[in-house]
């Protein structure tokens, strides 16, 4: 059992056997998780590097307590404060980190495809954590976990991704890894944050919610980009509530109860009404719990495999 | 080329799995404290057997955890294959407990130095025991086993086989003789 690839870039490509073996790998770890002494030893005398060229509070510590909880030393990098303020470019960055002897970079940066230049640039594993709007693959498979675990299955499972799909990393990575896995995906959202010919990869397009609803059997609620509103893409947080705002009334339609999830931070009744964040048919915090242990498998499987 | 000695038969390995636990309790004076925990896959099985023979025995429900050794192998880099991790399930304290440890072969020693660091790391317990149901020898560790179903002596090119029906066809233990497939632990 090993994967293809030494490096985790995105999920567009990767197998589903690929994608079975970290599922299994990560469910396997959730039981380290319920340890009262969570940590194993298999990345002992690992060196990781985690790259953040982005703010992000979640993914990197997620991240982060993945790698110790694995035993691997950590070195943290964020660009605020940093030599790239002061103009170096990131191969410099990533050849001087290399030359400090690390065996993984984590890797999270406003450009898409980011990722995949370090990986020409340096010997060690790359995972990315989201480049710009091209793909953040863990946030994808934490999310198949959640369903996995919560239907056992994927294949025919019915998912619909909600919100700015056209700026969205989380989108593209769930759509290419659900469809991998046999689920049915569609996408609703105002027609300025859907890509065009999005139909082309064997996807449906809504514009209204209760259109979807009774069709799927759960909603992936993506962050609204507070600042996407100068930009024309929206009129008003409350029109964008109002016609694409996951509440209690629009769910309660459906013939049998949704699953509602979020990848975080969540905007309160914006893009999804507290009631339902804190539903009985919300997952978001399993998520949360699973984005480690998702972690955990694929640092585990990279950084065990040469 | 490979050849096939069937060393322990149905029968034998029902009698050495009643002696083992036998010995087990005498050992311990009773079951009182005790758990056991068996290596995944065969040592799960086995520690089955034995929770089953010393209920009969003593009228007492011993307890039976699973430990996954694959996050603490040291030999996890550098193998051209990965192991397929699986979840340890022990669903009860081990802290002040006489753990006995169970696998179905003792080799080099390397598997059983894993198991000891992986239950140190969940507790405390107040003494651990080591079951095995064959034992081939060539250890690579100072590493001995408390209860030992039958010593069987083997060159480094053999392998012990161990089949149990809950996976295998029959139950039975055969030394397998292979020149080219490389052994394992």
């Amino acid at each position: 059992m090993k994967l293809q690839s030494r490096h985790l870039l995105g999920l567009e490509g990767v197998s589903k056997e690929d994608i079975t073996l970290i599922l299994d790998t990560a469910t396997s770890f959730k039981e380290v998780l319920e340890r009262p002494i969570k940590k194993v030893p298999p990345l002992q005398g690992k060196t990781i590097v985690n790259l953040f060229f982005e703010s992000s509070t979640r993914t990197r510590i997620s991240f982060e307590l993945a790698e110790r909880r694995l035993s691997a030393d950590v070195v943290n990098f964020s660009s605020v404060g940093s030599s790239v303020s002061k103009g170096e470019t990131l191969k410099d960055t990533a050849r001087n980190i290399e030359a400090m002897k690390i065996d993984m970079v984590v890797i999270r940066h406003a450009s898409s495809g980011a990722p995949h230049f370090l990986t020409r640039v340096v010997k060690a594993n790359v995972i990315n954590a989201g480049d710009g709007a091209h793909e953040h693959p863990t946030q994808a498979l934490l999310d198949m976990m959640t369903l996995r675990e919560k239907y056992g299955k994927l294949n025919g499972l019915r998912i619909c991704i909600v919100g700015d799909i056209l700026h969205s990393r989380v989108a593209r990575s769930n759509i290419f890894g659900l469809k991998t896995m046999g689920a049915e995906v569609s996408v609703c959202g105002p027609a300025t944050m859907i890509p065009k010919n999005i139909e082309a990869l064997g996807i449906r397009v809504y514009h209204q919610l209760e259109e979807v609803v009774p069709h799927v059997d759960a909603l992936n609620v993506l962050r609204i980009q507070l600042e996407r509103q100068k930009s024309g893409l929206f009129p008003s947080l409350r029109e964008y509530h109002r016609f694409f705002g996951v509440t209690k009334e629009k769910v309660d339609r459906a013939p049998k109860p949704i699953t509602i999830m979020h990848p975080g931070p969540i905007n309160r009744d914006v893009e999804l009404s507290a009631d339902l964040a804190d539903g009985p048919h919300s997952v978001i915090l399993e998520q949360v719990t699973n984005g480690e242990a998702v972690r955990m498998a694929v640092l585990y499987l990279l950084g065990t495999s040469n | 080329m490979m050849m096939k000695t069937k060393v322990l038969d149905t029968d034998g390995l029902r009698r050495t799995v009643n002696r083992l636990s036998h010995e087990l309790v005498e050992k311990n004076k009773g079951v009182q404290d005790v758990v056991l925990v068996g290596i995944r896959t065969r040592g799960e099985f086995l520690a089955h057997r034995v929770a089953k023979k010393i209920e009969e025995i003593e009228n007492v429900h011993v307890q039976v955890g699973v430990l996954d050794i694959t996050l603490y192998r040291d030999d996890l880099r550098g193998r051209l294959d990965q192991p397929k991790l699986k979840s340890s399930e022990i669903l009860f304290d081990i802290r002040g407990k006489v753990v006995v440890l169970i696998d179905d072969v003792l080799f080099t020693g390397r598997t059983i130095r894993s198991a000891l660091n992986a239950l140190m790391d969940l507790g405390r317990p107040a003494m651990i025991q080591l079951l095995v149901l064959i034992d081939r020898g060539h250890r690579e560790l100072p590493i001995k086993a408390d209860f030992v179903g039958k010593n069987v002596p083997t060159a480094q090119g053999q392998e012990v086989k161990v089949e149990m029906t809950e996976e295998d066809e029959e139950d039975a233990v055969y030394l397998i003789e292979n020149d080219e497939k490389e052994q394992k632990s």
